[in-house]
């Protein structure tokens, strides 16, 4: 895809991570999916926001921890991390029970900046409206 | 009765099926995605809270780690058991309803 | 599955060579899968081998090509962050080959 009009894509991830298999496959086509160089962007609604919940430990159920995979998201360009802020709520959740996940902006001299964005339904529900490609998990 | 609940009550009716179905005295443990529905301050606590006046909820600790959520944050009553703790649980019972 | 005796112990690897154990890894089995290859290790082959293991300790993934250029780049100097310099270190791909030798699993994204 060198050549051609850069889309919008959006990955919406409703599933908590371990229980099925849908927050892995979804990082992983998001990660060989950023080799198109398109403007991706990720949603967090619903179960979803568990996927990026800090202090995550699997030792005990004898599956891999990928949640360090996405601090990784910014090297593939990726900064853009859209989570709900009424499907925290709904959990007993806050911003401050996510992860620090962050990218380094190259054009400020490598300076970190948060890729979390927390939004508001109706804000979320804009962004959503604006895509060209939703693919969801 | 044991009751096993493997879903996360934001997105299937298992554990409200679970909870209207299971009689006083009954053990009811969160296991896999299920464990997402144990924690305080969400939109089902009142639920679990009013449960736990007649029956015993747990939640099991291995998953609660994995998908990041400490204990501290665990409704008040709810019991967090390890695997071996789960096997007592079934032992004890004289069967176990794995809902799903 | 098929092995590799690397001093006295046999390694898992599959059916493309990579270890099947990450835990197994030792510079004498990347030196043992480099000569695979008919390549000698240098220290510039170590500084990106060295490199794709940190990566893959923080991140849990070993990184694309794309990634692992611009961070080389980044990290040792635009003169190595550039994939003429790694692919000269690695002919058969720095993702490909280079994971292999790190001991790690071939990068996401790598077909």
């Amino acid at each position: 895809m060198s050549e051609g009009t850069i889309k919008k894509f959006m990955y919406v991830n409703r599933k908590p991570p371990y229980g099925t298999v849908y927050a892995l496959e979804s990082l992983e086509v998001v990660l060989i999916g950023a080799a198109f160089d398109q403007d991706v962007s990720l949603a967090f609604i619903g179960d979803g926001v568990y996927q990026i919940t800090k202090g995550q430990s699997t030792s005990d159920i004898g599956m891999k921890n990928f949640s360090p995979t996405y601090n990784a998201l910014g090297d593939y360009d990726i900064t853009k991390l859209y989570v709900e802020q009424e499907s925290l709520t709904e959990r007993g959740l806050s911003v401050d029970d996510l992860m620090d996940i962050v990218y380094e902006d190259e054009d400020d001299d490598w300076a970190e900046k948060p890729s979390i964005r927390v939004v508001s339904r109706a804000e979320l529900a804009d962004v959503i409206a604006g895509q060209d490609i939703l693919l969801n998990f | 009765m044991l009751h096993t609940v493997n879903k996360s009550p934001f997105e299937r009716n298992s554990l409200d099926a679970c909870l209207g179905l299971a009689k006083a005295g009954s053990a009811i443990l969160l296991i896999e995605d299920g464990v997402v529905g144990a924690i305080k301050g969400t939109t089902i606590e009142s639920k679990l809270t009013e449960t736990m006046q007649s029956s015993k909820i747990y939640v099991l600790g291995p998953d609660l780690a994995a998908r990041g959520l400490s204990e501290d944050k665990l409704v008040d009553g709810i019991q967090v058991v390890d695997y071996g703790g789960f096997v007592d649980l079934a032992a004890e019972n004289t069967a176990v309803q794995s809902w799903l | 599955m098929a092995t590799i005796s690397v001093g006295g112990k046999d390694i898992e690897v599959d059916e493309e060579g990579y270890l099947v154990n990450l835990g197994d890894w030792t510079e004498e089995a990347a030196s043992f899968l480099a000569g695979q290859d008919e390549l000698e290790l240098t220290d510039s082959h170590w500084e990106i081998i060295n490199f794709l293991r940190e990566y893959y300790d923080e991140y849990q993934i070993a990184p694309a090509v794309r990634v692992l250029t611009k961070a080389v780049g980044k990290r040792m100097g635009k003169d190595k962050g550039n994939s003429k310099y790694l692919y000269e270190l690695f002919p058969y791909g720095p993702g490909k080959q280079a994971c292999r030798f790190a001991g790690l699993p071939k990068p996401t994204g790598c077909i």
